[in-house]
């Protein structure tokens, strides 16, 4: 569980950059944070495994003051996703990279093999295991890079632009993934510009702005709400701007799933038919 | 880091931003040489001062500050050397006249550090590129200097956020013995030598598909003309080499153990 209370945040240069926050995640939730550049969603997310410290208020991780513990120690159950794999990529193989967050937090030899393997398989990368992932494509890197952070199991995961230079295929994976999380009731915190990946997850939705947090609340009432995304720079999922568009028909407007979508959409035929 | 602060520009405009470059540097050599001749207290009190004015005209008291505040362990070092040396040199006593000299050498080293600063803080990368440039200087190298200058922060910046991923996956870097310590670092050095080599062959490409070296001779947006305000510097800039150059060999300068 992440609390978060009246956190404010100034960098050295005194760019405040967090004006007062206040969350809570619980366990199990999935969250989406999202709002246009400079709004403060990554210097918000450093919070919640300690890289950065809130100049005034307090952030607590399963209860624990992050201003009172390690980086390291929290980062045993807040696993921590950054954007560019290429900032932290530096080991001679796959297996060594994905190892050695492992090896820091003291896993026995064994149980860091059967770890590695796992989070390969689970990342479809287990054909480049002695590969360099400086090899790798783009793509590619992010999941090694995403791969060795999950290959410690930590509760919570935070995810930065997990999106960002994956193909299809790959972002389905991913949100395939992060449902099987959900199910084991891990925490995930996504940080994203990516909304139809959004919508099609429908996970909570946080909208920042500025440095302060302006909506909370579920996908389908915050990404169909066009006045909160347009202050915060992001379009209307492609599906929501259709039904804000039919609104004549005398549709709902606050739909962002395909399937609910198609069904109300045959509804709609079927009554133009009779 | 706090000395590289103290060099790093800062975009303000005042009469001494607007300076030549070339004059500036030449104004800078001349201090330096004249710090260099002389190692009693007094003249170089007169030229630690008579940088003061640019620092203020230019108002960058503060940056001005904390670059000396940053080069104070170095000094501190110089001096506690100078003592050291001339106590055990002098069979163990140490005399009024030997603190002075390393006050003085001290000194010397604080107006070298603050000359360079002040001439650093009030030049842009892009004015120091064309003054190069404009010097003979082939573009190539010119441009190289004035590239590596502009990328030291955008590489500190890296460097931090490289820090923070290494961190996430539970790297303590001021964890073990000092040999420890050094190869917790790896892990951090590695990815941003990769990533700065990354970033420069990619600047390489962009540059070449914007026609870099398409013609030999490049024509400036800008180009370096010397004003009234520049002539006055070299003439300011010649007046203290001159004066310096006649009261170092002519002049007696007393020293402030000698005036007791």
């Amino acid at each position: 569980m992440i609390e978060a209370e009246d956190i404010h945040y100034s960098y050295p240069n005194k760019v405040e950059a967090l004006k007062g926050v206040s969350i809570t995640i619980k366990d199990g939730e999935f969250v989406a944070i999202m709002g246009q550049n400079g709004a403060g969603k990554s210097t918000f997310i450093k919070h919640f495994n300690g890289l950065l410290k809130p100049t005034q208020g307090r952030v607590k991780v399963d209860g624990v003051d992050t201003t009172k513990t390690s980086v390291a120690s929290l980062a045993r159950n807040v696993g921590f996703v950054f954007q560019n794999p290429d900032h932290q990529l530096f080991s001679e193989t796959v297996e060594e990279e994905i190892s050695f967050a492992l090896k820091n937090f003291c896993f026995d030899k064994k149980i860091i093999e059967d770890r590695v393997t796992w989070a390969l398989e689970l990342l479809s990368i287990n054909q480049y295991r002695k590969t360099s992932p400086f090899l790798l494509s783009g793509g590619e890197r992010k999941r090694v890079a995403l791969a060795s952070v999950l290959a410690w199991d930590p509760q919570t995961l935070i995810l930065d632009e997990p999106t960002i230079g994956q193909d299809h295929e790959q972002k389905e994976k991913l949100r395939q993934f992060i449902m099987q999380m959900k199910a084991q009731k891990k925490t995930i915190v996504i940080v994203t510009h990516d909304v139809e990946f959004v919508a099609e997850c429908n996970p909570r939705v946080i909208l920042m702005k500025d440095g302060k947090i302006i909506a909370d609340g579920i996908g389908t009432a915050i990404l169909t709400d066009p006045v909160m995304l347009e202050l915060s720079s992001i379009v209307l999922p492609q599906i929501a701007e259709v039904f804000t568009k039919l609104g004549a028909l005398g549709l709902p407007k606050n739909i962002i799933d395909i399937y609910e979508a198609k069904a109300l959409l045959l509804k709609v035929r079927e009554r133009l038919n009779k | 880091m706090s000395v590289f602060d103290g060099l790093k520009f800062r975009k303000v405009t005042s009469p001494v931003h607007n300076l030549d470059p070339r004059m500036k540097f030449i104004y800078v050599i001349v201090i330096f040489v004249s710090a260099i001749l002389f190692s009693s207290i007094i003249p170089l009190m007169v030229l630690f001062v008579m940088q003061l004015p640019f620092v203020f005209v230019a108002k960058v008291q503060k940056q001005w500050v904390r670059s000396l505040r940053g080069a104070a362990f170095l000094a501190l070092f110089i001096f506690i050397i100078n003592i050291v040396t001339s106590y055990f040199g002098n069979n163990f006593t140490l005399l009024a006249s030997n603190i002075e000299a390393a006050i003085a050498l001290t000194l010397r080293f604080v107006v070298l550090i603050e000359s360079f600063s002040v001439f650093f803080l009030t030049t842009s990368p892009d004015h120091l590129g064309l003054a190069l440039e404009q010097s003979r200087v082939p573009y190539e190298f010119a441009f190289a200097f004035t590239t590596a200058v502009r990328f030291v922060p955008v590489l500190a910046e890296e460097a931090q956020t490289i820090m923070d991923a290494q961190k996430a996956r539970g790297l303590e870097l001021e964890k073990g013995n000092l040999l420890k310590r050094i190869r917790n670092y790896i892990p951090v050095l590695i990815p941003l030598i990769v990533s700065a080599i990354r970033r420069s062959l990619e600047l390489a490409e962009a540059m070449e598909s914007r026609a870099w070296g398409a013609s030999k001779k490049r024509t400036n947006l800008f180009s370096l003309k010397l004003h009234k305000g520049d002539y006055a510097l070299l003439a300011l800039s010649i007046g203290v080499l001159v004066g310096a150059i006649y009261i170092s060999f002519f002049v007696s300068i007393p020293t402030i153990t000698s005036l007791f």
